[in-house]
């Protein structure tokens, strides 16, 4: 495929066309007057984008090769080179597909007649994000790299805010730009250090930095804080849930999907530079990790808002991710090959399917909360009734998430479980076994979690008016939830196949003389998963055929649900969510609690009254908000110089660079 | 190939039969005559000749409820080795296919009962899904102990390379194996004192209140995959217990079988002498189970 488009164009500048054309998409739109054209129009550019970038990157990536571009830029910081290696090309894929997928969406989803006023922007700086996106991951630059970084997370701020006349979204905004910004001011530090450290902002050649000197460790910790804020890393997570679920949908998928891979993606690429990594990283990382993965799931269970639901998930996979990633750290570090080979794979897939079938769920979400008008689970229900195609490719995303086969998310889930068994005779590493009943615990909280969020919202009957008439959406916003369904199912099915996407992208750490003599047997494993899918498949249709020809020979009726003897039952008699994951939360009651305020009944015939549950987030009301707390009023003295005047302003920059050429010289 | 024939059939025939003898158990320490062995097997036929109610509320996912469990526990059954024999299939990490397999399962279970609508179906769900969860890390435990000891990667392999002779090097190990593992086939099979299959109040019921709307074939149905779960954990159960290997394959088979069949009446006796736990009660144990064999885990690889 490589040579045959490099004998037409170079795949790699069929990419970074393709970039600059989903960044422009939205520019057009600014001023047509007509409304919706623009929109059209982003979402037609944005498919061309993708229709020309997924080969170009599948060309690029299956080719093993780096292509480096030079961008002629006029700044004093070296030069400012472009590169798409593997690595780059496999971030590269969610990039292309997710934006797409979601300009497609915002057609039917945001669709300008109704949306007028925030459209535009929102089409705007929705293909800058995507745009700043894919340029992140081709710089090789570190200050190129902190501008689309900049760039990307201003957009992202700005797609937030989409419908700032609300108070809440203004704050989840505001929340995010602190944390964000944090974030940058991490990576400067770490940026700076680099430079230092190499004599230029070139981001150095793989392992060519040595992980043993006092300033790597410096750099690698101001790294881990500032991309793992983008990640979503606990517990640098506190802006995450409200982002996600003030955004709007097609937003938070590309944000959940894609932007959070950045910050994973920068965390790899740092690592990358570093030759003789201690074992220290590798067990920070999987702490971190893990700790996300099971925090972030308990407290989604807990939730009530949909969105925050999801946004809780979306921390507890990338819990999972890291943790994978520190134990192919460990498997460097120890010269393990068959530990780093496996938890890289199953990091790198993860990312993948984490890409895939987040988005799905987001955009269905979207759906739904369009549907029934609220964000709140235990009001919704029933709608899998009115939208039964919603519900399906809902249901695909669901078993997705939760792991189970024969589905993508099982697939990873696998290899990472491969891997730490894999150290069980070892005698080094013994202990990261112990990681699997954690992982497994996590699971079986997913299926809490997500199961309570698909009964709540499709099965059972509506638990207020505003779900009681739904409609199924329109084509689309269908399309791209039914092109995710359907990736997920094929990654799930055919794993052998799928995991040929990974194996070039690990070279960023594992040589590829390795990959390729541990890849067999371990492709041969993914084959079995790939039979056993099949063989689900058949028993499934056997079962089905002869259940509906025991169903054709008797009589056949329908009547309402068994309520024990009672005949009139009401929607208000089903367990709503919160009602579901009570018993799982009161286990984890240290962590989280679902703090319930209960009406004082009394009489024979008590007076209708309200009783409101709601889950409180334990670590971060004790311990992040009275540390932003003492932060905001140690650093009061600083708003003084804050005050509005835009000539004093002008005058601090100007100080600035007067002392800072003064110190130079 | 022959074992791999009688392996598909006797995991096809013989778990109704486990029922009938817990109920049999059950009534002689009542002292009762009770239902012949073979009743599971009536009840199953009669209601496959069944009409079917539905519910006006459900959905597809109602009907696909008991049949994705039966088919991701006929397919679990398809990697445990029974007795001596390994199983048809089996393959490097096959042990958490086989894991994630029940969750599959125990997914659409739950999601057919809150297609219903009905409170008491939404419990028994809520209550399946925690206790379940719970129930997981142990399963990983005992795992995690058998690969360890082994050095095997399969079910197959680490249970068949479970001897007398393990038991002589780990028994501590093993014993508080199986304690939690015990505890995992009872709660995972909805028996005393976790779950009773024979109450009849709705309230306090956790698998059987799940499948209250179901009728005719979709019953039969689950009441065939429940026995077959049964079946298929109990194999894997009994082999950590009893460890011996004839050579004979026909005498490994009937061994195997004796073993099931004691199984089930010890199943039968724990009824009869236990009575329900509270339901508050249940996350301690499951979580004392899980520490059980994070013990044995610990023991192992210290």
């Amino acid at each position: 495929m490589y040579s045959l488009m490099q004998g037409f164009i170079d795949p790699a500048l069929l990419a970074i066309v393709a970039a600059i054309i989903t960044g422009c998409a939205g520019v057009p739109g600014i001023f047509i007057r007509k409304p919706g054209t623009g929109q059209v129009l982003a979402a037609g550019l944005s498919l061309l984008s993708a229709l020309v970038g997924v080969p170009a990157t599948l060309a690029l990536l299956f080719a093993q090769s780096t292509a480096t571009y030079t961008l002629a830029w006029g700044l004093p910081f070296g030069p400012c080179e472009l590169a798409i290696d593997p690595l780059s090309a496999f971030f590269l894929l969610p990039i292309f597909t997710v934006g797409a997928a979601g300009s497609l969406f915002a057609v039917g989803y945001w669709p300008s007649a109704t949306h007028r006023l925030s459209e535009r922007g929102l089409t705007f700086f929705y293909g800058l994000l995507v745009s700043s996106m894919a340029f992140l991951v081709m710089a090789r630059n570190g200050l190129f790299f902190l501008m689309v970084w900049e760039i990307m997370a201003l957009s992202a701020y700005f797609l937030i805010i989409a419908e700032h006349e609300l108070e809440q979204v203004r704050r989840a905004g505001t929340i995010y730009l602190i944390a964000t910004h944090t974030g940058t001011a991490a990576l400067f530090i770490s940026f700076s250090l680099l430079a230092a450290q190499t004599g230029s902002f070139e981001l150095p050649a793989t392992g060519t930095l040595s992980a043993l000197l006092p300033v790597s460790t410096l750099l690698a910790v101001s790294a881990l804080v500032g991309f793992g804020a983008k990640a979503g890393i606990m517990p640098l997570h506190a802006w995450l849930p409200a982002a996600h679920a003030n955004a709007p949908s097609h937003v938070s998928a590309i944000m959940s999907g894609v932007m959070l891979k950045m910050g994973l993606y920068g965390i790899i690429r740092t690592l990358t530079f570093f030759h003789d990594i201690p074992l220290l990283w590798g067990t920070v990382l999987i702490s971190a990790g893990i700790a996300s993965a099971l925090l972030g799931i308990v407290f989604a269970v807990a939730q009530r808002d949909l969105k925050r639901l999801l946004a809780y998930s979306s921390i507890e996979n990338i819990g999972i991710i890291t943790t994978a990633l520190g134990g192919a750290l460990l498997g460097l570090a120890g010269h393990n090959s068959t530990l780093a080979y496996l938890c890289l794979s199953a990091a790198l897939l993860h990312i993948l399917n984490h890409s895939l079938f987040k988005p799905l769920l987001f955009f269905g979400s979207g759906i739904v909360i369009h549907a029934s008008s609220t964000r709140e689970m235990n009001l919704m229900g029933g709608l899998g009734k009115g939208m039964p195609k919603t519900a399906l490719f809902f249901l695909g995303g669901v078993l997705s998430i939760c792991g189970l086969p024969p589905l993508n998310g099982f697939v990873s889930e696998f290899l990472l479980y491969l891997g730490l068994f894999s150290q069980l005779q070892a005698v080094n590493l013994v202990a990261l076994v112990l990681l699997a009943p954690v992982l497994a615990l996590v699971g079986g909280l997913a299926v809490i979690a997500f199961i309570k969020l698909y009964s709540s919202v499709f099965l059972g009957t509506p638990r207020s008016s505003g779900a009681a008439n739904p409609h199924e959406a329109g084509v689309t916003t269908l399309l791209p939830m039914a092109f995710f369904a359907l990736i997920c199912l094929l990654i799930g099915l055919l794993p052998q196949y799928a995991v040929r996407l990974v194996l070039p992208a690990m070279n960023c750490f594992i040589p590829n003389s390795t990959v390729a003599i541990l890849s067999p047997q371990y492709t041969i494993i993914l084959g079995r998963l790939s039979l056993f899918g099949i063989l689900l498949a058949a028993v499934l249709t056997t079962v089905t055929l002869y259940w509906r020809r025991c169903l054709r020979q008797a009589p056949l009726s329908r009547t309402a649900t068994w309520g024990c003897g009672y005949q009139r039952a009401t929607s208000r008699i089903q367990y709503v969510s919160s009602s579901f994951s009570e018993i799982a939360v009161s286990v984890f009651n240290g962590i989280i609690r679902q703090r319930i305020e209960r009406p004082a009944l009394s009489g024979l015939f008590p007076r209708p009254s309200l009783c409101i549950d709601q889950p409180t987030e334990t670590i971060l009301e004790r311990i992040i908000a009275p540390l932003f707390t003492v932060a905001g009023i140690s650093f009061a003295f600083l708003r003084r110089l804050q005050h509005g005047r835009m000539n004093v302003y002008m005058i601090y920059i100007f100080a600035t660079l007067v002392i800072l050429m003064l110190w130079a010289h | 190939m022959t074992n791999s024939i009688i392996h598909i059939l006797l995991a096809l025939s013989m778990p109704p039969l486990l029922l009938g003898v817990i109920a049999k158990t059950k009534a002689s320490f009542a002292g009762r005559v009770g239902a012949p062995l073979l009743q599971p097997y009536y009840d199953i036929l009669r209601l496959l000749q069944k009409g079917t109610v539905f519910s006006t509320t459900t959905t597809w996912l109602f009907r696909a409820g008991p049949i994705v469990a039966l088919s991701t526990t006929a397919v679990a059954a398809l990697l445990i080795p029974l007795g001596a024999h390994p199983a048809p299939i089996s393959f490097q990490g096959d042990m958490i296919l086989y894991a994630y397999l029940f969750a599959l399962g125990r997914f659409f279970t739950m999601a057919a009962a809150l297609d219903t609508g009905s409170s008491f179906e939404g419990m028994g769900s809520a209550r399946e899904a925690t206790y379940s969860c719970l129930a997981e890390p142990t399963l990983f435990f005992a795992l995690i102990t058998l690969s360890r000891l082994t050095g095997s990667y399969s079910l197959s392999a680490m249970l068949s390379s479970v001897t007398p002779a393990t038991w002589l090097y780990a028994g501590a190990s093993l014993l508080l194996l199986i304690g939690g593992m015990f505890i995992v086939l009872l709660v995972e099979n909805c028996r005393i004192p976790f779950d009773d299959p024979n109450t009849h109040l709705e309230l306090t019921m956790i698998h059987e209140v799940m499948v209250l709307d179901h009728s005719g074939p979709a019953f039969a149905i689950i009441q065939y995959a429940a026995a077959l779960k049964l079946f298929v954990l109990g194999a894997f159960f009994v082999r950590l217990v009893f460890p011996f290997t004839s050579g004979n394959a026909f005498l490994d088979w009937g061994v195997f079988m004796i073993c099931m069949l004691l199984l089930a009446v010890v199943i039968g006796t724990i009824e009869s002498v236990m009575a329900r736990l509270r339901l508050v009660r249940i996350p301690q144990l499951l979580v004392a189970a899980t520490i059980l064999a994070a013990f044995s885990t610990l023991l192992i690889i210290r």
